[in-house]
């Protein structure tokens, strides 16, 4: 994919996020408008994992961890702060350094591939069960109650800098919107950047990539924490979209869907990730409607259909068809093009030889 | 002898277990030194390449790289001083493009305008500029240890380490090579790991015969190939 097309595309992905950013909530019902924002924040968790396993190579099995981090830092710190200015920031700092701290070990340690999911759907398993288990009144932060399986009641984000002044649900909507489409184009602007063009490079090939010169652990922990800063934002957006947070965000269950919606929508892309989740989000609330078909045997089954036969994910498969389709019409061309390349030198060696 | 030691080894040791792969060796390389290190089989030529790149911590011993111990260096390290590494199979970014792969290669010392002109010259050099967009898993083998050896050049470095860099090439492929390598050689120090004995002669200046993990001679290629005990271990198994 040559870089003036990418721009093209990117160019429409703006225009359509901002259309939908300013329309939705003129032509939607509120329901659906809050339903909406949920789906924004999962699909900004499936970016944050799209990016660091689609372009870092770094499988981690429990990325809804930080997202989970992020939401638990905000509801937490906006209940002891009286407001959420700050606890958005705290937030994503949180789930960032956690990230950052657990990275450090695994990269560090030079964890292999494999350990590495094992240990972070660990310890996504090992908060769930925490969680689950602090529903005594002695365990509180602060002023907040962390409500055991419960969970706790979000406070609704606030003007930045206004603590009394609340945004409703569809000014919600519009920062959940608006932190997507900033979140994408960060992390356009990141792969593009020298950082993320290593990271890529990384996960081509390590050992060539630290023969280069470049620190393969510090890239990785550095994409990583980057990736549990995202998905804690995520997690702020879903706190609120949701209007409470419960340990169940830790369960395997999450972290599994987080994985099938980059799998679905197409690793080695940004957009794919986000596309597999709100497709596989509106898939299962309109299944949750009905009682006929069990919902987890539906994911499974669209699973092992896109491993078996749609293993690069949706976006990168129609890519693909659309430059085959193109191709088969300058075929001829190129291969013209590419034999005039190659015998000039070929004819080169040949004098010398 | 030419200019001051570039590479130092001292005693450099590197045990498997109960297998002593490399035992005792000292070796040093001068400034502009084109030194190739020959050896049959197993005789620790590239374990003691391994421990000169940080790909291997050596068990005993020191090895010094300008005055620098790098003992317990990382490879990035290694690298980072300025040392050109080509290992011996292929090690590219397989998924990327010709000049992606050159890119990282130039811009990991250099500024971005000066990367990219870099790019450009060694294309240039490697003679791969018409196929610079392709992807590296899509081109010959040949062309693929140009694309490794291109990220050594790319980096401009002042010290060059290559394993095997012309394996499995054709005949006009390793011509190019070699002159690819005397032109490295115009700029950086090299250590050259080769199998290839024709290969050697087009290059060698010294060579160093490895023998169950030490050194046997060191010496210009003519001597080397003379000497009858190198015969007996290396040459002579090739010789029927």
């Amino acid at each position: 994919m040559n870089r003036t097309r990418e721009n093209s595309w990117l160019i429409l992905i703006a225009v359509l996020g901002v259309v939908f950013l300013i329309g939705a909530p003129q032509v939607l019902e509120l329901f659906t408008i809050i339903n909406l924002t949920t789906a924004i924040a999962l699909a900004l968790l499936a970016l944050s994992l799209g990016l660091i396993w689609g372009f870092g190579g770094i499988l981690c099995f429990g990325q809804s961890t930080f997202f989970g981090i992020g939401a638990y830092a905000y509801v937490v710190s906006a209940i002891n702060f009286g407001g959420t200015s700050w606890a958005v920031v705290v937030a994503v700092l949180v789930a960032a350094a956690f990230a950052a701290v657990l990275g450090y070990f695994m990269f560090y340690g030079r964890v292999s591939d494999v350990y590495l999911g094992v240990i972070t759907l660990t310890v996504s398993l090992i908060f769930y069960n925490l969680m689950r288990r602090t529903s005594g009144p002695e365990y509180k932060i602060g002023d907040a109650q962390l409500g055991g399986f419960n969970g706790m009641n979000a406070p609704p984000l606030n003007m930045p800098g206004d603590a009394s002044w609340i945004l409703f649900p569809e000014d919600v909507f519009y920062v959940a919107m608006a932190a997507l489409i900033i979140g994408y184009f960060l992390c356009v602007w990141l792969i593009r950047s020298h950082f993320g063009r290593v990271a890529v490079a990384i996960r081509e090939n390590e050992l060539r990539a630290e023969l280069v010169g470049y620190d393969v652990r510090l890239h990785k922990l550095i994409l990583f924490a980057i990736g549990g800063g995202l998905a804690g934002a995520a997690g702020v957006l879903f706190a609120n979209g949701v209007g409470r947070i419960t340990p169940d965000v830790f369960n395997l269950y999450n972290a599994a869907l987080t994985i099938i919606w980059v799998i679905v929508g197409g690793r080695g892309t940004l957009i794919g990730p986000i596309l597999g989740a709100f497709g596989l989000f509106y898939l299962i609330s309109s299944l949750g409607q009905q009682a006929s078909i069990n919902n987890n045997l539906v994911l499974g089954v669209i699973l092992v259909v896109f491993v078996l036969l749609v293993p690069r994910g949706i976006v990168p498969s129609v890519i693909d068809l659309w430059d085959r389709r193109r191709g088969r019409r300058g075929a001829f061309a190129r291969q013209g093009r590419r034999r005039r390349s190659r015998s000039p030198r070929k004819a080169e060696t040949h004098h010398e030889g | 002898m030419k200019g001051e030691i570039v590479v130092e080894t001292r005693g450099l040791s590197m045990h498997f277990g109960g297998v002593v792969a490399v035992d005792q060796v000292d070796f040093t390389l001068r400034e502009k030194e084109l030194r190739c290190l020959i050896g049959p089989n197993g005789a620790g030529k590239s374990t003691f390449f391994k421990c000169l790149t940080g790909q291997l911590k050596p068990t005993f011993g020191d090895v010094v790289i300008r005055d620098l111990n790098v003992n317990r260096a990382h490879s990035h390290e290694i690298a980072g001083l300025g040392v050109g590494i080509k290992t011996q199979v292929p090690n590219v970014f397989e998924g990327l493009s010709v000049q992606e792969n050159i890119w990282l290669a130039a811009r990991r010392f250099h500024p971005a305008a000066r990367a990219r002109s870099l790019v450009e010259e060694t294309l240039d050099r490697i003679r791969l500029t018409d196929i610079r967009r392709e992807t590296v898993n899509e081109i010959s083998h040949g062309q693929r240890q140009w694309v490794e050896l291109g990220m050594v050049i790319a980096a401009e470095p002042w010290l060059v380490l290559l394993d095997e860099p012309a394996a499995g090439m054709t005949h006009e492929e390793v011509q190019l090579t070699a002159e690819l390598i005397r032109e490295i050689n115009k700029t950086a120090s090299l250590i050259v790991v080769e199998h290839d004995m024709q290969f050697i002669r087009m290059i060698a200046d010294k060579v160093t015969v490895f023998h169950r993990g030490a050194i046997l001679i060191e010496d210009t290629m003519d001597v080397v190939a003379a000497d009858p005990m190198v015969r007996e271990v290396y040459l002579g198994h090739r010789k029927k």
